[in-house]
C-alpha cells in the first residue's frame, strides 16, 4: 500500500456526493462516503474521534448521508440494529478506534445472536502504529471475530470501495449478521482511484436460498399425513420477508402456528391458528401444542433452549422439518429428520405449493382432533394477570393498553426482562416488523436506542421503546440525541424500582433474598424520570393509577414535537407468568405460581 | 468419539488460521493437529485438521466451518483412500556405546539421521502417527533429549484433487450443494 500512502493533490473537486468521474483520485474516505452512498445508505449513526477523523470530514458534505451523532457508541450500534429491523435495509454505525469500537461490541453481539444486517465501520490506527499498543489501539476486528458474520480490516485505499460493498452484501444477504469493517487512519487519509460498482472478492460465500425439492416434497408429505402438527415459526421468516407466504402456508394446512419471541408479528395474533409465543413465558397453548406435536416444522427458527426448555424432554414424540438459510442450525440442538436448507419465503411458497399437489390427490391433513385438544386448552389456559390488591398500578395492564391504543400500526422495542416478556405476551401483533428486542443476546438498555433507529427508519410510524427502569438508566442519554435530532419517540419505562426479573427469580428460586435488585427504595425517585426526561428536552408524565393510563397514552401519543418519557410506577411483585424454570422440561410449565396445567385432562 | 481428518481450502489471506482456531474454540471442540501451508494456487492455502469427536459434533464443525467466509471447501479425508503423513525430528540420546544399536533401529522405520553429536544423534521421520508412535516408543529407552512433531498433511489417493466434484464435501446440511474452490 506503500505507493498510495503519499497524498497527491485532487485532480478535482471532491464533494463526494456528485463527486469527479470515473480514474479520478479521491481519499480513502472520499471514497468510503462514496461507497456508503453507493450502497444505498441513508443514514449513520456514529461518534466521531481521532481515527475515524478522516471520514468525518467528507461525510460533513455528503448530501445523500444523513449522520446522527449519538452520546454512545453503544447507541450508535442499538440504532442501527432498530433501523434494520424496522425498514429491512442494513442499518450503519460508525466510530473511532480504540474504545469507540469496543463500545460497540455488545451492539455488534446483539445483532450476531439475532441475525440484523448491520455494517460498523471503524477507524483504526495508523498502519506503523498497529500492533504497538498506540494510543487509541484495539484489535477490534480480532475482537469481534465471534461475533460478526465477517470483518475486515482495511489498509489500501484501494480495497475500501469493494470491502463496503462486500460488507453490505454479507451482511444482508444469507443468514443477516452484523459485519465490521476496520480502516485505518492512513489509508482513509491516502489517495485511490474510485470505481464502483466493484466486482465482490468472496469466493468462499455462497448463501443457499433455493430449497432442495425432494425434501419440500417430504416435508408435504409429512405435513398431511401428520394428526397433530405445527408450525413452529422464528424469526428468519421475518428476515425472509415472508409473512405472506406464511399466511398461505397456513390456511392452506390449516395447521396451528406459534411465532417465537423474534418472531411476534409474522402472523397476526389475532388469526384463529395462532397459538401465541412458545417457550419459557409462552402460552400454555404454545409450548403444549409443541409438547404433544407429532409434527414439528420449524421454519426460520434456530430451537433456542428458551424455546426448548430441558432440550431432551422438548416434544418427545414429534417428527422434525426444519428449514433454516443457515444450515449450521439445522440439527444444531434438535436432530431434524427432514432438513431443507434455503430462504424461508421461497422454502414456504414451495412448501405450499407441495401441499396443494397432496390436496389434489386427495391427501389431506385431518387436525380436528387435534384442534379440539389445543382450543380446549386455550379455553383453560388464557394468558392473564390480575391487578395488585393495593389498588397499585399492574405493569401488565399498562402494556396492554399501550398496544391497544397505539394499535397495530405502532412498532414496539422492548428492553429485557419482565417489561420485554409482558410486552411480548400483552400486546397484539398484526404485521411483521412492528416488534423489536433482544432475544438472543439479551440486551438491557436496547430499548432507547433501537427505537431511536427504528423511528428514523420510519418516521411516520409511532414508536414506543417499552422499558424498564433498570434498563432505562443503562441507555437513556440517546434521549438527547433523540431530542436534538428529532427524533420523537415514546418511552413507557414500567417502573417497578427493580431488576424486576432478576427478583423474580430470587422470588421463585433463592428464598425472597433479594441480593442487589432493589434500585432505590419505594418513592425516592432516585433519578426522577420525569425530571431526567425534561433535562434532555424531552416531554416528562407519570402515571401510578389506572383510571389515569390511557390519558397518559393519549396525551403521549398527541406530543410529537419531542420524544415522551413516560414513568408508570407499578407494582413490584408482578410475576410473569406462565414460566418454565430454567433448565426443567416444558411439561413442568406453570401457568400460575405453583400451578400446572392438566395437559391429559383437556384431552 | 473417532478421529477424523479434514482437509479444509481456504483463502491465502491474514487472521484466517485464527478465525478457524478460534471457531474451534468457542464451539467446544478440540484440534488435535492442525498442519497449514501452500497449495498449487497462490491464493489458496490448505489446511489438514485433526479433530476427535463423534459423528454428530463433526457435522457441526464442518457446517460451522463453511460458514466462515475465508474458507472455500472442506473434504474429510477417508484413512483408506488418502495418505496421511507426518514428519518428526527426535533427539536421542546416543554414546559411542549405543549409537550402534540406535541407528539399527532407526534403520528399521527406515527414519534418518539429520545430525549427529558426541552422545546425541538427530532423526528424521516421516509416516502415519501409528509408525510415528511405535519409532518414539522404540526410542524411549535410549533417552529422548527432545522431539517435535509438524501436524499431519494428507492427500486423496488416485488421480482426483481435492477440486474434483465427486469427492464428498461435507457440511452443508443437505450435502446437496458443494463449495469449490
Amino acid at each position: 500500500m506503500t505507493e498510495h500512502t503519499t497524498p497527491t493533490p485532487p485532480s478535482a473537486p471532491s464533494a463526494p456526493s456528485t463527486g469527479p468521474g470515473p480514474g479520478s483520485r479521491i481519499t480513502g474516505a472520499e471514497a468510503l462516503v462514496r461507497a456508503l452512498e453507493n450502497s444505498g445508505v441513508d443514514v449513520v449513526f456514529g461518534i466521531p474521534g481521532g481515527a475515524i477523523l478522516p471520514a468525518y470530514d467528507p461525510l460533513f458534505d455528503s448530501v445523500k448521508l444523513r449522520h446522527v451523532l449519538v452520546r454512545h457508541e453503544q447507541g450508535a450500534g442499538h440504532a442501527a440494529s432498530g433501523y434494520a429491523l424496522a425498514t429491512g435495509r442494513p442499518g450503519v454505525c460508525m466510530a473511532t478506534s480504540g474504545p469507540g469500537a469496543t463500545n460497540l461490541v455488545t451492539p455488534i453481539a446483539d445483532a450476531y445472536m439475532d441475525s440484523v444486517p448491520v455494517v460498523a465501520i471503524t477507524g483504526q490506527v495508523p498502519t506503523p502504529l498497529i500492533g504497538t499498543d498506540g494510543f487509541q489501539e484495539a484489535d477490534i476486528s480480532g475482537i469481534t471475530l465471534p461475533i460478526t458474520k465477517h470483518n475486515f480490516l482495511v489498509t489500501n485505499p484501494g480495497d475500501i470501495a469493494r470491502t463496503i460493498g462486500e460488507a453490505f452484501h454479507l451482511a444482508s444477504t444469507g443468514r443477516p449478521g452484523p459485519v465490521l469493517v476496520d480502516i485505518a487512519k492512513d489509508t482513509l487519509q491516502a489517495t485511490t482511484e474510485f470505481e464502483w460498482p466493484v466486482p465482490f472478492d468472496l469466493p468462499g460465500y455462497r448463501p443457499v436460498s433455493r430449497p432442495h425439492s425432494k425434501q419440500v416434497r417430504e416435508a408435504a408429505r409429512m405435513m398431511v399425513e401428520a394428526r397433530r402438527p405445527v408450525l413452529l415459526v422464528g424469526g428468519g421468516v421475518l428476515k425472509a420477508r415472508a409473512s405472506t407466504q406464511l399466511a398461505e402456508l397456513a390456511q392452506l394446512t390449516g395447521a396451528p402456528v406459534v411465532t417465537t419471541l423474534m418472531a411476534r408479528g409474522a402472523f397476526p395474533d389475532s388469526h384463529r391458528q395462532h397459538l401465541g409465543m412458545p417457550g419459557m413465558h409462552g402460552t400454555v397453548t404454545a409450548v403444549g401444542a409443541l409438547q404433544k406435536a407429532d409434527l414439528i416444522v420449524a421454519l426460520g427458527a434456530r430451537f433456542d433452549d428458551r424455546v426448548t426448555g430441558k432440550l431432551g424432554s422438548f416434544a418427545p414424540g414429534a417428527a422434525i422439518v426444519h428449514a433454516d438459510i443457515d444450515p449450521a442450525e439445522i440439527s444444531k440442538n434438535r436432530r431434524a429428520d427432514v432438513p431443507i436448507v434455503g430462504d424461508c419465503r421461497e422454502v414456504m411458497a414451495d412448501l405450499a405449493a407441495a401441499v396443494a399437489s397432496e390436496h389434489a390427490s386427495g391427501r389431506k391433513g385431518d387436525y380436528d382432533a387435534w384442534w379440539a385438544l389445543l382450543d380446549a386448552m386455550r379455553t383453560t389456559y388464557p394468558l392473564g394477570y390480575e391487578h395488585p390488591p393495593d389498588g397499585s398500578l399492574a405493569p401488565q395492564y399498562v402494556i396492554e393498553r399501550i398496544g391497544k391504543l397505539a394499535g397495530p400500526d405502532a412498532v414496539f422495542v422492548a428492553g429485557v426482562g419482565q417489561h420485554q416478556m409482558w410486552a411480548a405476551q400483552f400486546i397484539s401483533y398484526q404485521r411483521p416488523d412492528t416488534w423489536l428486542n433482544s432475544g438472543g443476546l439479551g440486551t438491557m438498555g436496547y430499548a432507547v436506542p433501537a427505537a431511536m433507529g427504528a423511528k428514523v427508519g420510519r418516521p411516520d410510524a409511532q414508536v414506543w421503546a417499552i422499558d424498564g427502569d433498570g434498563c432505562f438508566q443503562m441507555t437513556n442519554q440517546e434521549l438527547a440525541t433523540c431530542a436534538l435530532e428529532g427524533i420523537p419517540i415514546k418511552v413507557a419505562v414500567i417502573n417497578n424500582g427493580n431488576l424486576g426479573m432478576v427478583r423474580q427469580w430470587q422470588t421463585l428460586f433463592y428464598n425472597k433474598r433479594y441480593s442487589n435488585t432493589d434500585l432505590g427504595p419505594r418513592g425516592t425517585r432516585i433519578p426522577d424520570f420525569v425530571k431526567l426526561a425534561e433535562a434532555y428536552g424531552c416531554a416528562g408524565l407519570r402515571c401510578e393509577r389506572a383510571e389515569d393510563v390511557d390519558h397518559v397514552i393519549e396525551t403521549a401519543a398527541k406530543t410529537d414535537d419531542r420524544p415522551v418519557v413516560i414513568d408508570f410506577v407499578v407494582h413490584q411483585d408482578a410475576m410473569v407468568w406462565p414460566m418454565v424454570p430454567a433448565g426443567t422440561s416444558n411439561d413442568d410449565i406453570q401457568f400460575a405460581r405453583d400451578m400446572a396445567p392438566d395437559w391429559d385432562r383437556t384431552e | 468419539m473417532s478421529t477424523h481428518t479434514l482437509s479444509v481450502l481456504v483463502e491465502n489471506k491474514p487472521g484466517v488460521l485464527v478465525r478457524i482456531a478460534g471457531l474451534f474454540s468457542r464451539r467446544g471442540f478440540n484440534i488435535d493437529a492442525l498442519a497449514v501451508g501452500p497449495t498449487e494456487h497462490d491464493e489458496i492455502s490448505r489446511m489438514t485438521i485433526v479433530v476427535n469427536c463423534a459423528e454428530h459434533p463433526l457435522e457441526q464443525v464442518t457446517k460451522q466451518l463453511n460458514k466462515l467466509v475465508n474458507v472455500l471447501k472442506i473434504v474429510e479425508l477417508d484413512p483408506a483412500a488418502s495418505v496421511q503423513r507426518e514428519l518428526m525430528l527426535v533427539k536421542v540420546r546416543a554414546d559411542t556405546e549405543a549409537r550402534s544399536h540406535v541407528l539399527d533401529t532407526i534403520e528399521l522405520f527406515r527414519a534418518k539421521v539429520v545430525d549427529v553429536a558426541p552422545d546425541a544423534v538427530t532423526v528424521e521421520a516421516t509416516g502415519n502417527r501409528d509408525k510415528l508412535n511405535a519409532l518414539v516408543r522404540v526410542l524411549e529407552p535410549f533417552g529422548i533429549k527432545e522431539l517435535v512433531q509438524s501436524g499431519i498433511v494428507g492427500i486423496g489417493r488416485g488421480t482426483r484433487s481435492i477440486t474434483d466434484r465427486s469427492l464428498r464435501p461435507v457440511g452443508d446440511g443437505t450435502r446437496a450443494t458443494e463449495r469449490t474452490a
